[in-house]
């Protein structure tokens, strides 16, 4: 079968651009049946990308150093040719902006689109984590109110203060995210909507340090230790949010900035859960989208064959002894999975009915796949779908690694016994909430020293790097106002194995 | 669906940005410039720099886990283990085979590269440089006058009209001449719509007479036009000439030329940056001097013998035809291999002692040695050229007078610092 070619050679314009555009979107969301975001498409220059870049992708960000600082750096990658640019980069919002680079030629913006504007889109609408802690709509208005905010407070109270504050800030970001959502009464909708009213006066009003005022006698009592902590909401790993309702000498402004930086942190935080999925999912369909367009005598074979180059270089997964290896290229893996799970919804094997028994032969891949993009991250992905038969595609070992040990031991390898140890620990490198420091704050004294109490539960005795922990202290007692203890405790045992102490500076 | 161009946008997005990181780092950035600028060639000044600055300033610490005692890696490509295998470590004790695996933050980089723009690099290098003792002020009388508000006139080009006060005018008018206001007037046709016909007369004379009224005391009136006035004022400026003199002669070897070519360059590039009132004057001399521009001064050669007294000469007259010293000040810096004909060097003390110098804000001479000469830059008794010799006593004399030797280029910078530093600057650099 025979259609009109969208274009022809590699040059594009906004006419070609538009056909392009309505083939692959009737290809997404018809044959594929994809659930978009209205899409817009910007075209910018090397620089542009370079801007965005520093600003970690996101068109209008408040100003600070540490963004100028990224620049100078990917410049300089990027001069000195170390680092070629992506292609496009693509923004979780409502509609959803795809920034195309002009230099693509027309085959390659054809992927860009059928990748970023439909594929990441789709990810983006659709999967649960996105759905619970983003709102897409409001994310671009949003930001320009923190930019033109953190503006006015910066010439209110001058750069410096703003900088220390922001520096502060950044720093306590990998705290400032919550990992489960708040409890929340399951009510009548008005009911929680009085309750929540009721509740952020409350905390609006509510200071529990004026109990501490001099004159006036202390009512709290070691007997309600556990009521006053729940009143403080203790313990609570989310320190940026505690610091911007609790913390006692910060300025309206300050809280107000804390919970910019914290809400932002909270906007990118299921974009690092869902790195693997994301870009399987978005690679997967690119795919199926330039296959079924080239079928259709969409595009010409020259461009499919320009497709199939770049599609091949993103999708490659050196081996471990190879010289280009650098981990595993979550391109490759998340394209892997998807494509083997649509073959064990089509046609599975006898080993893929004894493991995925819901999902092998249902017959339909895409619903299969549509539902799996809405409901894993990264983690549970991996732990879940990653089939034996790719285990032994890639011949995925495990390799324990211990100090004590003057070898590396190999802990299990592609066979019948070691697939799941395989599946399960490279589940692990993905679980992001494992991986970072698992920090919280559990005390304050509130009637003394005003000290705040942080533990850090250690597993497996991974310490905090001191250096770096000795430097966020210090911004946090800057924050906070007062001394800062931290404990590190041995999360078996609860033995205290180490402490950190950090005063502000007088 | 949209499409947006965006690349017409204003780009420079990062600039910002870009520029409070540079002064978060200034320290070491500062510190970093000047380490670079001492093997830099002069042309390099054209080019971007990339420099190295201690990843430790800029440092954006978060809590991050040190190894711990075990660590897990899943790896793809095996082809030789089975379970329990043991394997050696590999060297660099990346853990992993063939890399560390991706995230561990192993090793973290302690330099921060990064490109700096020619325009940044040369304002760090020059920050603290100036012209020293810049004394001479005077009001100029010709280009340097600037425009200044001085209130309002009646009469002025259309560009210059004062929209807000010619409107206030009108209404000062208006009000005083008691011009009706629409309002009235249609408060009046509705009376006149149900009144009776006796009336009816009466109110539309009273119209008529307001309509008259309205037409006669105009809304916006000739009278009423005010333009912002503005005065001329003069501008005090500072003026200054340098003079750069340089040997040409056949002693210099091409060694010599190119250093001396190098401290002019830097020189220049300096003053044009720095100053934009200020006048350079090029002379270059053999046994005789004349003025030349810049292009012939930086590339051609000649030869010949050497009278430096030449140039002394050369640039009085050019002070006399061109620089009233009254209200110019006046650099010079002199390169030379230090050799001249021996029965010229009094000659030349006495020009620089009786008329030059004392005319001069400021006098360098740079002497440049071959590459191999050992150096004496900072030993004032050392000193063997002819010129040198002569030089020295005025030293003692004059403060003005500055002499410094340099025998390969990369001394270039350090030498022109020193020559030029603010007072006080060179401890801020360091």
């Amino acid at each position: 079968m025979n259609g009109p070619l969208l274009f022809s050679g590699k040059d594009w314009n906004y006419d070609s651009l538009r056909r392009i555009h309505d083939a692959v979107e009737s290809i997404a969301t018809g044959d594929l049946g994809l659930d978009v975001y209205p899409n817009q498409i910007e075209v910018i220059t090397a620089e542009q990308m370079l801007d965005a870049y520093a600003s970690t992708g996101v068109p209008l960000l408040y100003r600070h150093w540490s963004f100028g600082k990224r620049f100078a750096q990917h410049e300089t990658t990027y001069r000195l040719g170390l680092q070629g640019l992506a292609y496009e980069i693509v923004i979780n919002s409502n509609p959803c902006i795809s920034y195309l680079m002009e230099g693509n030629s027309a085959t390659m913006q054809t992927l860009v689109i059928a990748h970023a504007a439909f594929g990441h889109n789709h990810f983006f609408k659709n999967n649960y984590l996105f759905r619970q802690w983003t709102d897409a709509s409001a994310i671009l208005s949003y930001l320009a109110f923190a930019k033109d905010y953190i503006a006015s407070c910066e010439e209110r109270y001058g750069q410096a203060e703003v900088e220390r504050l922001l520096d502060a800030a950044h720093a306590l970001t990998p705290q400032g995210v919550d990992r489960y959502p708040r409890r929340r009464p399951a009510d009548l909708r008005e009911e929680q909507r009085r309750e929540k009213d009721r509740a952020s006066d409350r905390e609006r009003l509510y200071n529990d340090l004026w109990r501490t005022v001099p004159g006036r006698k202390a009512t709290a009592s070691k007997s309600d230790n556990d009521r006053r902590l729940a009143l403080l909401g203790l313990p609570q790993e989310n320190i940026l949010y505690f610091l911007e309702k609790v913390a006692p000498r910060l300025e309206p402004w300050q809280r107000e900035i804390l919970r910019i930086v914290r809400l932002i942190a909270q906007y990118f935080y299921p974009q690092q859960q869902t790195g693997v999925m994301n870009e399987g999912c978005a690679t997967w369909c690119h795919y199926q989208i330039m296959t079924r367009l080239h079928e259709a005598g969409q595009i010409d074979d020259g461009a499919y064959l320009e497709f199939l180059t770049s599609h091949t270089n993103v999708v490659r997964q050196p081996m471990y002894d190879e010289p280009g290896y650098s981990g595993v290229n979550r391109y490759a893996l998340g394209f892997a999975m998807m494509r083997d799970i649509a073959r064990i919804a089509r046609d599975p094997t006898e080993e893929d009915r004894e493991w995925f028994p819901e999902l092998a032969g249902s017959g339909d891949d895409m619903a299969a796949l549509r539902d799996i993009w809405a409901n894993y991250r990264d983690d549970s992905f991996i732990a879940q779908f990653l089939s034996p038969r790719l285990i032994r595609a890639w011949r995925l070992f495990h390799i324990v690694d211990d100090n004590d040990s003057p070898k590396l031991e190999v802990g299990a390898i592609h066979n019948e016994r070691g697939y799941r140890d395989v599946r399960r620990r490279l589940a692990q490198e993905y679980d992001v909430a494992a991986n970072s420091p698992n920090i919280e704050i559990v005390d304050v004294d509130l009637v003394g020293t005003r000290r705040l109490t942080l533990r850090h539960r250690v597993f497996e005795g991974r310490l905090l790097r001191v250096a770096s922990a000795l430097s966020v202290l210090e911004h946090l007692a800057r924050l906070w106002g007062y001394e800062i203890v931290l404990q590190e405790v041995d999360a078996t045992s609860d033995v205290v194995l180490k402490q950190h102490i950090s005063s502000p500076p007088k | 669906m949209h499409i947006v161009d965006r690349r017409l946008n204003p780009g420079g997005k990062s600039f910002t940005n870009r520029q409070r990181f540079l002064r978060r780092a200034e320290k070491l950035i500062r510190r970093a410039v000047h380490d670079a600028s001492r093997d830099r060639g002069i042309e390099d000044l054209e080019n971007p720099g990339e420099i190295s600055i201690p990843i430790d300033g800029i440092r954006e610490p978060t809590f991050s886990h040190a190894n711990g005692v075990r660590r897990d890696l899943v790896l793809p490509g095996n082809r030789r283990y089975v379970e329990g295998d043991l394997i050696d470590r590999p060297e660099g004790g990346g853990g992993g085979s063939g890399g560390a695996s991706a995230g561990d933050g192993n090793g973290q980089e302690d330099a921060f590269r990064f490109v700096l723009t020619r325009e940044e690099f040369l304002d760090i290098f020059l920050d603290d440089l100036e012209l020293p003792d810049l004394a001479k002020r005077r009001l100029a009388r010709t280009e340097k006058e600037s425009l200044q508000r001085a209130g309002y006139t009646v009469s002025g080009s259309p560009a210059n009209l004062a929209m807000t006060r010619t409107m206030r005018m009108a209404l000062t008018r208006r009000i005083a001449l008691k011009r009706p206001g629409r309002a009235e007037i249609e408060r009046l046709e509705r009376e006149l719509e149900d009144a009776d016909a006796a009336s009816a007369v009466e109110i539309r004379a009273e119209i008529e007479r307001l309509e008259g009224r309205r037409a006669r005391v105009a809304f916006l009136d000739p009278i009423d036009l005010r333009y912002r006035r503005y005065e001329r004022v003069p501008r005090p400026i500072t003026q200054a000439v340098m003079f750069c003199l340089m040997d040409a002669s056949a002693s210099m070897t091409e060694h010599m030329k190119d250093v001396a070519k190098r401290f002019f360059m830097l020189l220049h590039v300096f003053l044009t940056r720095r100053y934009e009132r200020i006048e350079v004057v090029f002379i270059r001399h053999t046994d005789q001097a004349r003025e030349v521009d810049e292009e012939t001064f930086f590339r051609s050669s000649e030869t010949g013998g050497t009278l430096v007294s030449s140039a002394f000469v050369e640039m009085l007259r050019i002070v006399r035809a061109r620089y009233d010293v009254e209200s110019w000040n006046i650099y010079a810096a002199q390169a030379s291999d230090g050799d001249n004909l021996p029965s010229d060097n009094d000659l030349a003390v006495r020009q620089l002692a009786d008329q030059i110098l004392p005319m001069c804000q400021y006098f360098a001479y740079l002497e440049v040695c071959g590459p191999n000469a050992e150096l004496s830059t900072y030993d004032p008794q050392f000193g063997s050229t002819s010129l040198w010799n002569a030089y020295a006593p005025l030293r003692k004399s004059f403060q003005k007078f500055q002499m410094r030797r340099v025998s390969r280029r990369e001394q270039i910078y350090p030498v022109f610092r020193q020559l030029f530093a603010r007072k006080g600057a060179e401890d801020r650099a360091k």
